[in-house]
């Protein structure tokens, strides 16, 4: 069998690699120049934390989530297994109680823990929640990893080609494109997200760190040489390339609230770009005719994509699977 | 209730930010049984209104939208937010808000006067989330309002209602307005109270969007509403500070 996969961000990617441990042919198709030029995994946190996550998120997300880490570690070799700390500003402790309600895997910790783990965060929170099964990568290095490995198996990339996935020559294509494949679906929708990176010597963190706000959720992950990843806002909108005043105020006002040196941090980029998702915030797989699409992995791209890509790739491998992710395709076989 | 001439039959209006989901929103609208829920244009239209994705959403939920002001601080950012939610929204019902203080998101209610008074004069069926000060309500009804929303607590604190005795005061003083307590209600039973203290219904958003189950506690909500309306119209008895029996012990043969 042929595949052909449309779109190299982090679905694409993770898609490509499966089929080709599937034993099926596959060549990429980007329209942008190179890795990550066009796609909005390129400014993705990285934080491989599904137990954070079920704050705001279905079930689903834990399940699958989980195995993301093993995932990326297997694929990329870079993953940092320190867990993530979730902190509150004192007047919002409130915050940390309800956050703790809807998550597991974490234990409290006091002052005395928060300063062994993050000694620069000494004297800062009184309390925090510990998540030590969680992880992090850079998603940068991360999405090139996976590039690497496929060429070295031989995958062709294509770039610099804008091709409709109907289109393609092949026996199956997966269309993997996010929101540009949004004609495809009736029920795709922008969400907007900022970022920020920005380099600070004076501090040092060795895992990620959310601050929970009533306003301003916020998480701060650490690319090590001083460069730290801050975001993201989640706006319902689909304009690409805009930050605005209040949310470049937003995010640093929480990386201050984290640590006040980071007042004096260099902001090294400024990222924004929309999310692709569907009406529950969770991945689908549908499959049309000779196009199965994978898409809607929502601000959950690195730690859905390995299971997305699995169902994926088994799908068009084994004819009596069914996805989990998969919706309107199972609702027509059962109805059928 | 009836506002601006539209005869509503839910005295629940929710919001529709901070929700999980957007399918776990339209479910909490479903089971809430709200008719009326507000969106917010300022944060999401960007430089080429690129929130319609999410708005078309709001609109296929078959309810009627009350799109608001939210986030704006002054009196020109407020009308131009709510002209272009006319377009948006093909409505001239408006929430306005014009926030004055960032901390507790208090209306500056100066500016809530004024841009109603322009917005009233344009057409607009203005719904002002105010304070609970009986001169400003007066102000506002001067200026073309024919509902007012005074809060409960500051927007999102979940306090419930910090001053009845206020409310209780602008509800007597405005028998016929229809009031709406807008912003602060964090559990059902703040919203009963509300509504035994005679108000026309509740405008919430964060209470439900942010419980743990969003569709429960808006069904709840609704039976809260419910129930503290009906209490209102049955005639709540007075307090009293002295026990009365219920059952009448005077006469009795045997005393236990």
């Amino acid at each position: 069998m042929k595949a052909a996969v449309v779109g190299s961000g982090v679905a694409g990617l993770a898609c490509a690699v499966e089929l080709v441990e599937h034993g099926v042919a596959v060549e990429v198709f980007e329209r942008a120049g190179g890795i990550g030029g066009d796609a909005c995994s390129w400014y993705a946190g990285g934080m491989l934390a599904p137990w954070c996550e079920r704050e705001n998120a279905e079930e689903a997300v834990v399940v699958h989530g989980v195995e993301a880490i093993g995932w990326w570690e297997k694929h990329t070799g870079g993953v940092t297994r320190q867990g993530s700390l979730v902190v509150a500003p004192a007047r919002d402790t409130g915050e940390l109680k309800r956050f703790s309600a809807r998550t597991t895997g974490f234990e409290w910790i006091d002052e005395g823990r928060i300063s062994l783990l993050e000694p620069d965060l000494h004297g800062r929170f009184r309390k925090a929640l510990y998540f030590a099964d969680e992880a992090h990568l850079d998603p940068r290095l991360g999405l090139e990893a996976l590039r690497q490995t496929l060429s070295d198996r031989g995958v062709v990339f294509h770039f610099d080609q804008d091709v409709q996935p109907e289109t393609v020559e092949a026996d199956v294509v997966f269309d993997c494109r996010g929101l540009a494949a949004r004609e495809a679906h009736g029920d795709l929708r922008g969400v907007k997200g900022e970022m920020l990176l920005i380099r600070s010597k004076d501090v040092a963190l060795q895992r990620p760190v959310r601050l929970v706000h009533p306003r301003i959720p916020l998480y701060i992950v650490p690319r090590g040489d001083g460069l730290f990843m801050v975001g993201a806002t989640m706006i319902e909108s689909d304009e690409r390339g805009r930050i605005t005043a209040r949310s470049m105020v937003e995010l640093l006002n929480g990386a201050y609230a984290i640590h006040p040196a980071f007042g004096e941090a260099e902001i090294i980029e400024i990222g924004t770009d929309v999310r692709p998702a569907f009406p529950d915030n969770l991945p689908r797989i549908r499959r049309r005719g000779r196009v199965v699409h994978m898409n809607g992995l929502y601000r959950h791209g690195f730690l859905l994509a390995p299971a997305a890509a699995r169902m994926a790739a088994r799908l068009v491998t084994d004819p009596s699977f069914v996805p989990e992710f998969m919706d309107e395709d199972q609702r027509q076989r059962t109805t059928a | 209730m009836t506002v601006y001439g539209t005869t509503l039959r839910s005295r629940l209006m929710l919001g529709t930010a901070l929700y999980p989901s957007p399918a776990l929103l339209a479910d909490a609208i479903k089971a809430s049984g709200a008719e009326v829920v507000t969106v917010s244009l300022r944060r999401e239209s960007g430089a080429e209104r690129a929130g319609q994705g999410f708005w078309s959403m709001i609109r296929d939920l078959g309810v009627r939208v009350l799109p608001n002001t939210a986030g704006c601080h002054g009196v020109k950012e407020a009308v131009t937010t709510a002209q272009m939610a006319r377009e948006v929204f093909q409505t001239n019902w408006i929430k306005l808000e014009v926030i004055g203080e960032d901390d507790t998101l208090q209306p500056d209610v100066f500016g809530l006067v004024e841009a109603a008074r322009i917005l009233a004069d344009e057409g607009f069926a203005v719904f002002p989330y105010t304070t609970d000060d009986l001169v400003v309500a007066e102000r506002l009804l001067e200026a073309g309002c024919e509902v007012l929303m005074p809060w409960g607590a500051p927007i999102g604190s979940g306090k419930g209602l910090n001053n009845p005795f206020a409310l209780r005061a602008l509800r007597a003083h405005f028998p016929e307005v229809p009031l709406v307590v807008d912003a602060g209600i964090g559990l059902p039973s703040h919203a009963a109270a509300a509504m035994e203290l005679g108000y026309d219904a509740i405008l919430l958003n964060t209470a439900v969007a942010k419980a743990g189950d969003p569709v429960a506690m808006a069904k709840s909500f609704a039976m809260a509403v419910e129930a503290g309306r009906l209490a209102y119209d049955a005639g709540p008895m007075e307090p009293r500070d002295m026990a009365e029996p219920s059952t009448p012990v005077i006469g009795k043969a045997f005393l236990p």
